[in-house]
């Protein structure tokens, strides 16, 4: 038996041997799916997985017990950054481990956390001019262009592109094209000039909703009647409503359609 | 009629004062400049180092994506980007081997080989305007301002991506000529400004604004007229320090030809952001009848 063939034996095995209560979620979707396995590498070590669970479910099914790295699971949160390549493609993947199916060969090592300084700001004095981001991350104008970070992007975002505009002093721009971000670091990972773009970015969505775009007037009026008290007997009644009371109201409470105008309300109006 | 038009970082923030001016002028001449979208940095100095690809990334990603949308010539206003753009041009149109490397790195979806001409603001005024038609165009003429073309280094050198003749530039001056200005010729009008090596460490920064803004002012001009936010900056700053240490030294304002351009063509000098200016050029500009009553232009700082 070649070194190689032990090597694989002993894989296989430890895959038979995996540990006795995997993840309740894991077992649930094998059973769902039938069970084909497929090969895949976990940090450089072989695993046969049920083809079609997540990355972050074959790593569970594997044995891994996720405690970081792990968070929404529903590709919001941004804490299950994952870096792969497959087999004959110089190219590095990226994918968030809660969204992206296994495939066969795939060699997956997840990057949950990327050291990246955040600058410290006090954020009420903060105006919305684009030299106080730039004392603030100097770093900025490391940028080479290079475009790696938007290659590194699970969303998709044009990373290099919102840099460009926050260098331009377009924080608008940065904010919008950046809206998407989760802030998992991928793209930080993968910066040649070690520029920190998802705290940058983060700091001009910030700016953007504070000082630039348009407050809502119907917001602050809203605010106002809470801060007054308007909801403050109807939230009363609730608290002192009892378990089945609260389950009736739930189950039969009104529920706007999902096409309707601005103009839409309620039929009982009592509480508006 | 529209030309495709790179602004470059700084003319976005601190240099909005060359930009506004230009944009505005070039749309009362009937030349729109439409700014690409999507542009990055110039890349803010060419490298000279010969292997040194990563610095000509972003550049030549710009070209690129000018080439993607259709376009075949490229406008820039900031000297600085035009050189760094030029530069990282004529690489891609000569040496093949980089040329290959940077396209398979910068993976845009298409591949170049220097199609795209850049060219600077004042070479569109000079070859598709031209100077005669420009001088029609002026409603204001700069008539008694004694203004000295200031080129620094990087619309001339090197010579490959040089806008006019290298020793002996006539083109800012011409320009100024056009505008009814007395273009003033001084020795100094090629020197360096001090470049990035100014910026990082300001030590001598007086010493290189020192000859410049001598020799300007003792041939007598009464405003330096630039192209570049570098050289602004530079000279702004040493002109800053000469007022310190040089006893008798006569503050020399420092104007953006595009200022000047908007000025002459009657656009009013709001459009033209003095206050962004390093020092005044209030007294002159009143002086000169280039004010209207109530107009002011006092510099905000820096």
């Amino acid at each position: 038996m070649s070194a190689k063939e032990r090597k694989k034996k002993s894989a296989a095995a430890a895959v038979k041997h995996r540990p006795k209560v995997p993840a309740a979620t894991a077992v649930k979707e094998e059973k769902k799916i039938g069970a084909k396995l497929i090969p895949i590498y976990i940090m450089g070590k072989r695993y046969e997985v049920p083809e079609g669970l997540t990355i972050m479910k074959a790593m569970e099914y594997a044995g891994y017990v996720l405690i970081r790295g792990c968070g929404c699971r529903g590709g919001t949160c941004g804490a299950c950054g994952t870096v792969y390549r497959k087999p004959g493609d110089y190219k590095l993947q990226v994918a968030l481990a809660c969204q992206k199916t296994v495939e066969p060969d795939m060699y997956v090592a997840q990057i949950p956390f990327f050291p990246a300084n955040r600058a410290l700001y006090d954020f009420a004095r903060l105006t919305a001019t684009p030299e106080e981001v730039f004392k603030l991350y100097p770093e900025l104008f490391r940028c080479v262009a290079c475009n790696s970070c938007t290659k590194a992007c699970p969303q998709g975002i044009e990373v290099m592109d919102a840099i460009s505009a926050l260098k331009q002093g377009n924080i608008a721009e940065a904010a919008q094209l950046s809206f998407d971000c989760i802030q998992c670091g991928l793209c930080t990972s993968r910066c040649f000039g070690e520029l920190a773009q998802y705290h940058m970015l983060q700091l001009a969505r910030r700016i953007y909703g504070a000082r630039i775009v348009h407050r809502a007037e119907h917001l602050a009026e809203m605010v106002k009647a809470v801060d007054e008290g308007k909801y403050d007997r109807c939230l009363e009644e609730l608290k002192k409503a009892k378990e089945d009371e609260l389950k009736k109201l739930y189950q039969e409470r009104e529920v706007e359609p999902m096409a309707t105008g601005e103009d839409w309300k309620p039929k009982d109006t009592t509480y508006l | 009629m529209s030309l495709a038009y790179y602004p470059g970082c700084t003319l976005k923030t601190r240099a909005r004062n060359l930009e506004e001016s230009a944009v505005a002028s070039m749309e009362a001449l009937g030349l729109k400049l439409d700014e690409v979208p999507k542009w990055n940095c110039c890349g803010a100095v060419y490298s000279l180092a010969d292997d040194d690809l990563i610095h000509r990334v972003a550049p030549v990603r710009n070209l690129i994506r000018v080439k993607k949308q259709g376009k075949t010539e490229l406008v820039t206003l900031c000297a600085f980007c035009l050189n760094t753009l030029k530069r990282a041009n004529l690489l891609m149109r000569q040496d093949v081997e980089k040329r290959d490397t940077l396209n398979r790195f910068i993976d845009e979806g298409i591949d170049y080989s220097g199609e795209v001409k850049v060219v600077h603001l004042l070479e569109v005024l000079r070859d598709e305007i031209g100077w005669e038609a420009l001088a029609q165009k002026v409603k204001l003429p700069l008539h008694g301002l004694k203004a000295a073309p200031y080129y620094g280094c990087t619309l001339l050198r090197p010579r490959e991506i040089a806008i006019d003749n290298v020793e002996n530039p006539t083109v800012l001056g011409d320009f100024l000529g056009a505008l009814g200005a007395s273009p003033v010729d001084f020795p100094e009008s090629t020197r360096c400004c001090g470049s990035y090596q100014v910026v990082g460490d300001p030590g001598d920064i007086a010493e290189y604004a020192r000859p410049i803004l001598n020799s300007a002012s003792s041939h007598g001009a009464e405003a330096l007229v630039l192209t570049c936010p570098l050289c602004d900056y530079n000279l702004g700053r040493g002109q800053k320090e000469l007022l310190k240490k040089q006893s008798g030294f006569r503050e020399m304002p420092l104007l953006y030809f595009t200022q000047l351009l908007a000025l002459a063509l009657g656009l009013g000098s709001r459009i033209c952001h003095f206050e962004l200016n390093h020092g005044s050029s209030e007294s002159l500009l009143r002086a000169k009848n280039l004010l209207s009553q109530g107009e002011s232009v006092r510099p905000i700082g820096g």
